[in-house]
């Protein structure tokens, strides 16, 4: 493996030998395991892990959870309800799989603020960048297709709305729409369908998940001070890095057995906060929700969805000009899509050279009103269609577009960024200076 | 459901309590349940008043077409003991027989008797909703602001809806469309199609528990919070158990950790 120089694995029995000159497969573990990691990591980058952990976690149970799940509109909603009666710990299942969902997006969400933070994204990690985001790409409809399964009321109206935004494509949009659904309407054809593809998704999610990992262990981790680990020499290497086993391990272990006492409160005893009660009625095509929500991850964009409506000045410049083919609808899905598009495209968007966030005065701000700008997206997506909801949304969702397409190539130009440490081995040992008692022990 | 979770909580719901009393769409009582918070479990006596409740009036018209009927001698829930859990199932009517046609028999051409086995009857000649999940399909609280804070300290209200709306009618009538409508401070819009089920006193128990209003309206809602979440106690039994071991774990982890990157971090 390119990257950082260290010691690679050398097959020392017989038995090893012969192996290793067939498939070394023991010797990309050993790489994997052993793989040089920036000593100076702090909690931030623990979420890896824990996304690891919710793909194996929602794999395991959703596998079991499919052995007594009908995919058909007439028990689906009954077949639910006999997992969390009948099945020996069924409603147990079912409860971590719909918890582990939100866990799944909580890690994954700070997992990506890190990353613009931190600078994680900018040269040389773009593809790992870019992997990631067709990972939450592909986590998203995973989800969503998985909050189908039900068949509650939430279930079939959220479906309905969602694959609605497809027919808002102008011109091929409706056909779309249908292709997808496998009929007119959300029903039988559409459940089927998205229970194969719930199923399908997550193995796809590893395959990218191991190619995401490969990715960035070829570049390095990025770190707290963006500053690249030395390469010339191992000895020098190894002032910067620490192996991933067992430092990072332990490390990432404990984090992950803190939030687990967190995740394992909400499912023993309160499985169902993070849920709609509307999903607890089973789904009726002729009784609509009096407010259509869906999942708490998804509010951010739902709610970019939403705020451009016909009376914006905007989307009645855009379909003026388009000659009504861009209609407000249409301008709300390409927006809601726009909002993660522009977000993949930061690598090149931000100009500055200087990669981490510590050591840039102005963007911290601008970065921090991104994290609150988010927050309030999520707040809002889940408020109704209406003043002051509305004109907040607007606001929310031009920051969010500002951010990336104004604020970053600008700040790279104007702002004058803070002194940075010249190695990693020097930010670690500013934050664990050595005892001036004559007893202690160098570092290694 | 999570108001004795700790005296930190407690102290937000002082602070929220203003709001709840403003927000929603009606006017719903905090009743405090026994399987509310991380340690309340469901009161075996007070899940077969419930039941007896339910057999006696809600069963006319309402389903429990989710709820198999052998889950009322299990432990943690009204727990009958085998035989008058039989009896009771035997002597369960069949109100609605088009919506029961899975216990339809060729031989006989009529259907069979309920066993164990099967499910509450469905009944859905009367128009009225099945009540299995009930419970777990209304919030009975909201807010403040869409925060959700308000769920998190006193739980997410389904049995607390329940019994608001058994005990909000006000009396008041009205025909809208050939419909009778009452009203209900509870009920979104004021106006139910569902005539006052209960008034006090139309159950009489065994034991001579009080019957008025308030107590069986609140006997019923337990028991209808027992049908939409049986394994409630064994989950929290289950949560317990995790959260205590996975703690241990976590300090075990975490001296693990500290004494691993002493020496890297020159603290040895």
């Amino acid at each position: 493996m390119a990257g950082i120089p260290h010691d690679h694995y050398e097959p020392k029995t017989g038995g090893e030998k012969w192996l290793n000159s067939r498939l070394p497969v023991i010797g990309l573990l050993y790489d994997t395991l052993f793989i040089p990691t920036p000593k100076n990591l702090n909690w931030m980058w623990i979420w890896g892990i824990v996304l690891t952990f919710c793909l194996v976690l929602q794999i395991i149970t959703g596998i079991v959870l499919a052995m007594h799940y009908t995919p058909h509109v007439d028990q689906a909603f009954a077949s639910v309800e006999h997992i969390m009666r009948n099945v020996n710990g069924g409603y147990m299942l079912r409860y971590i799989h719909a918890n582990g969902a939100s866990l799944f997006f909580v890690a994954v969400y700070l997992h990506i603020f890190r990353g613009l933070y931190y600078g994680s994204y900018k040269a040389p990690r773009e593809v790992t960048w870019i992997i990631g985001m067709i990972i939450y790409l592909a986590m998203m409809g995973t989800a969503f297709m998985g909050y189908v399964l039900p068949w509650g009321q939430m279930s079939f109206w959220g479906a309905t709305v969602i694959t609605g935004l497809f027919g808002a494509i102008p011109g091929i949009g409706e056909g779309i729409q249908t292709w997808l659904l496998g009929g007119p309407a959300v029903d039988n054809a559409t459940l089927n369908r998205f229970f194969s593809l719930h199923y399908l998704l997550p193995f796809v999610i590893a395959g990218l998940v191991i190619v995401h990992i490969w990715a960035f262990h070829t570049t390095g981790n990025n770190n707290p001070t963006g500053v690249e680990v030395r390469r010339t020499s191992k000895e020098e290497a190894k002032k910067d890095t620490l192996p991933f086993w067992p430092y990072f391990v332990i490390k990432d272990l404990f984090a992950l057995a803190v939030i687990m006492v967190v995740f394992w409160a909400i499912v023993g005893f309160m499985p169902n906060y993070l849920g709609h009660p509307d999903n607890y009625i089973e789904a009726n095509a002729l009784a609509t929700p009096a407010h259509i929500v869906p999942e708490w991850y998804f509010l951010p964009f739902y709610a970019i969805l939403r705020a451009f409506t016909a009376d914006v000045w905007l989307v009645q410049l855009v379909t003026f000009v388009t000659g009504g083919i861009v209609d407000a609808k249409f301008f709300g899905v390409a927006a809601m899509f726009g909002a993660i598009a522009v977000m993949a495209l930061a690598p090149w968007l931000d100009t500055s050279s200087v990669r981490s966030g510590r050591y840039r005065p102005m963007f911290k701000w601008w970065f921090a009103l991104l994290v609150i700008d988010f927050i309030i997206l999520m707040w809002v997506g889940a408020q109704p269609a209406e003043e002051p909801y509305a004109t907040i949304s607007l606001i929310a969702s031009a920051y969010w577009f500002a951010y990336f397409l104004v604020i970053l190539p600008l700040l790279g130009v104007i702002e004058k960024p803070l002194a940075r440490p010249a190695t990693i081995e020097e930010d670690f040992d500013a934050h664990y200076p050595a005892k001036k008692d004559a007893s202690a022990q160098p570092a290694e | 459901m999570f108001k004795k979770l700790s005296l930190a909580t407690l102290a937000i719901s002082a602070l929220t309590s203003a709001a709840i009393a403003a927000g929603g769409d009606g006017k719903i009582t905090d009743k405090d349940f026994s399987f509310e918070g991380p340690f309340g479990t469901y009161d075996q006596n007070q899940l077969q008043r419930g039941l007896k409740v339910y057999t006696e009036i809600c069963s006319g018209c309402h389903g429990l077409k989710f709820v198999p009927m052998r889950t009322l001698a299990d432990e943690g829930g009204p727990h009958l003991p085998e035989d008058q859990m039989k009896a009771y199932v035997a002597d369960f009517p069949i109100n609605d027989e088009a919506a029961n046609q899975h216990l339809y028999e060729v031989e006989t051409e009529e259907l069979r008797a309920l066993k164990p086995t099967d499910n509450f009857p469905a009944v859905n000649s009367a128009g009225a909703p099945d009540l299995s999940l009930m419970a777990k399909a209304r919030a009975g609280f909201h807010g403040p602001y869409g925060l959700g804070i308000n769920q998190f300290v006193q739980g997410i209200g389904g049995p607390e809806y329940i019994y608001s709306l058994l005990t909000g009618y006000t009396g008041e009538e009205k025909e809208e469309a050939g419909t009778t409508l009452y009203e209900n401070t509870a009920f979104p819009g004021g106006w139910i199609s569902m005539a006052p089920p209960l008034y006090g006193e139309d159950v009489d128990f065994d034991d001579g528990h009080a019957n008025d209003l308030s107590h069986i309206s609140q006997d019923l809602s337990a028991f209808l919070m027992w049908t939409a979440e049986p394994k409630l106690i064994a989950r929290k039994q289950t949560g317990f158990v995790a959260v205590v071991f996975l703690t241990i774990l976590s300090v075990l982890l975490y001296l693990t950790n500290k004494k691993l990157w002493a020496a890297a971090k020159r603290k040895e």
